[in-house]
């Protein structure tokens, strides 16, 4: 019973890796960023939520709001930061992203101090339980979200004009605005899908822990490149099994005890070794 | 006058900090955002070996250098294979694993860290905070030229000739697996000497002295004071340290203020405030005589 309970568990931890790693794999696919500056959109997607949801009562709304405005956020990031970085060496976008990031997080400690705020709403789905097996309302509403967004993106990726123009940006950028392609836009909706993932994956995670605060964000940054890394960088099937994965280890090695780090360490373990011994992840292709 | 000592102080092992991660980023390459990890060990084994294990200061001074260097080397082989942005997700992961490990540890007071650390004894008595000043900036005196002596040499070559193009270097006989661990190690051997010095000031040590924030202002200073030079490296740290505490508004604000620097010194003055191709820079050379850089200028 304990292992169906934690593979609920698991279920649930690895949406969230997913959601995140997920818009990770699309900016490095097409830019060649690491963009830790993910998290800090992450983080303002749960604190826009939180807000609008104080204003209009709606949970819905906040999460659609929040989604976009931070979507916006993230091709803005593009369009007046990476922009002008981006022809230097590739380590430099990275600094900047990192600097980016701990800007962000001390703006979210000034601006609402260094609480914890309790997130909490009511969601008209039943309690599922059969005898000591249960999924909460929360855990229900994490999976068909992502359940839901996995599946659009799936099919914005597949069936239409967009999904093939950041197919053919990742795979040649020049290439793709020679045949028509407008990569400008294209990138720029790459950091909007990608930041409006984020942002729900931060409104969820908020409401699933019930608080909302500044430095949320600063583990979470690295875990999703740690998904990143494992499912091979710029391979989007690739990130969402290896989000899964990622979950499934960290929750049974737990429940498992006698492992002598706290769970976080195993995912930056796993990622060191990944990098050094299989740098191209599970589902990656050769690169260089 | 004995918080501008400690000011001093501070200053001093920050300015060993910088420089060590400069000896690693902005003369071979390896971009490192983990270098508080190597801080953390050096501090940790010296705090454990004087207050554990009952050694003395002047013994667990070599001891921890070493054993720092050492734990550097063995950091430094990843970056064998893997290399610029992915090793510097490698040092962030390093960073975390290693603060976690201080942690969990018993043997190093886990989360509540290590206390009554002592200061180092001259001649019977233990140093005061005026002898404790001198020190550091007795050490910090002796890395400068360390680092400038270096840079004269042999090894200094071969460290911009990685830089630039590991495979051209590796056509020139440079070993740059060789000299990847030797920069490491030596980069390693500094911070673990920082630590040290951290330590033994402080008398008391947390885990979180070590963190990935600390990472990064370390590369704060180096980015703002100019990468691959030591003038900016000691630049970068005497600024940092002085500057939050003469306004007040900087030290509230601390972390939004290195995050505004780093990314508009990257856009920017990509070479910081006293980088070789800086306009600070250059602009200082012109007075100088028959000097290169202003002749340049000139043609």
């Amino acid at each position: 019973m304990e292992f169906w309970q934690n593979s609920i568990n698991v279920l649930v931890l690895g949406s969230i890796y997913v959601l995140i790693a997920v818009g990770l794999s699309m900016i490095y696919g097409i830019l060649r960023v690491l963009h830790i500056a993910h998290a800090g959109i992450y983080t303002l997607g749960a604190f826009l939520s939180l807000s609008i949801m104080e204003v209009t009562g709606n949970f819905w709304i906040a999460l659609i709001l929040s989604a976009i405005i931070s979507g916006f956020l993230g091709a803005l990031m593009y369009r007046y930061v990476y922009k002008f970085v981006l022809k230097e060496e590739r380590i430099v976008p990275l600094i900047v992203s990192v600097g980016l990031f701990i800007t962000m997080q001390d703006l979210y400690r000034i601006i609402y101090g260094p609480y914890k705020y309790p997130f909490s709403i009511s969601i008209p789905i039943p309690y599922i339980r059969a005898g000591n097996f249960y999924i909460s309302p929360l855990q229900m509403l994490i999976l068909i979200i992502t359940g839901i967004i996995l599946i659009g993106l799936y099919f914005v990726l597949n069936k239409t004009r967009i999904g093939v123009g950041l197919k053919a940006c990742a795979n040649d950028s020049q290439m793709a605005a020679a045949v028509g392609v407008n990569t400008k836009l294209t990138i720029a909706l790459a950091f909007f899908m990608g930041s409006a993932l984020a942002a729900v994956a931060g409104t969820l995670v908020g409401v699933y822990d019930n608080s909302v605060y500044p430095t949320m964000g600063s583990t979470v940054s690295y875990k999703a490149f740690v998904v990143v890394v494992l499912g091979g960088f710029g391979s989007l099937k690739g990130s969402v099994i290896a989000g899964f994965l990622l979950a499934a280890a960290e929750v049974f090695l737990v429940a498992w005890k006698g492992f002598f780090l706290p769970r976080d360490a195993i995912g930056f373990l796993v990622m060191i070794l990944f990098l050094i011994f299989l740098p191209n992840g599970l589902f990656g292709r050769k690169e260089r | 006058m004995g918080y501008l000592m400690t000011l001093g102080i501070f200053a001093s092992i920050y300015t060993i900090l910088a420089i060590s991660l400069n000896i690693l980023t902005g003369y071979a390459g390896q971009v490192s955002l983990g270098h508080a990890a190597l801080f953390g060990i050096g501090a940790y084994v010296s705090a454990a070996l004087t207050v554990n294990l009952g050694f003395n200061y002047w013994t667990a001074l070599p001891l921890s250098i070493l054993i720092t260097a050492l734990v550097g080397a063995l950091l430094g082989l990843p970056s064998l294979r893997v290399h610029s942005d992915f090793l510097v997700l490698v040092t962030i992961g390093i960073n975390f694993v290693v603060v976690a490990l201080f942690k969990y540890t018993p043997f190093f007071g886990g989360p509540y860290g290590l206390l009554g650390i002592p200061r180092p004894s001259l001649f019977g008595e233990s140093m005061n905070t005026f002898e404790y000043f001198l020190y550091a900036v007795g050490w910090a005196t002796f890395t400068i030229l360390f680092v400038y002596w270096m840079s004269k040499k042999y090894i200094r070559v071969a460290f911009e000739a990685i830089k630039e193009d590991e495979e051209a270097a590796e056509a020139m006989t440079i070993s740059v697996a060789r000299f990847k661990i030797y920069a490491f190690t030596i980069s390693a051997a500094f911070a673990g000497l920082a630590g040290n010095l951290w330590a033994h000031y402080m008398g008391v040590i947390f885990p979180g002295n070590f963190s990935f924030s600390k990472s990064i202002e370390i590369m704060t200073m180096i980015v703002l004071g100019g990468i691959g030079t030591i003038r900016g490296a000691v630049l970068g740290a005497v600024l940092l340290i002085f500057l939050p505490e003469y306004l007040r508004f900087v030290s509230d604000y601390r972390m939004l203020i290195y995050g505004l620097i780093i990314v508009f010194t990257m856009i920017f003055i990509p070479s910081g405030l006293l980088g070789d191709r800086s306009i600070t820079w250059k602009w200082t050379r012109i007075f100088k005589k028959g000097d290169r850089v202003a002749k340049n200028n000139e043609n």
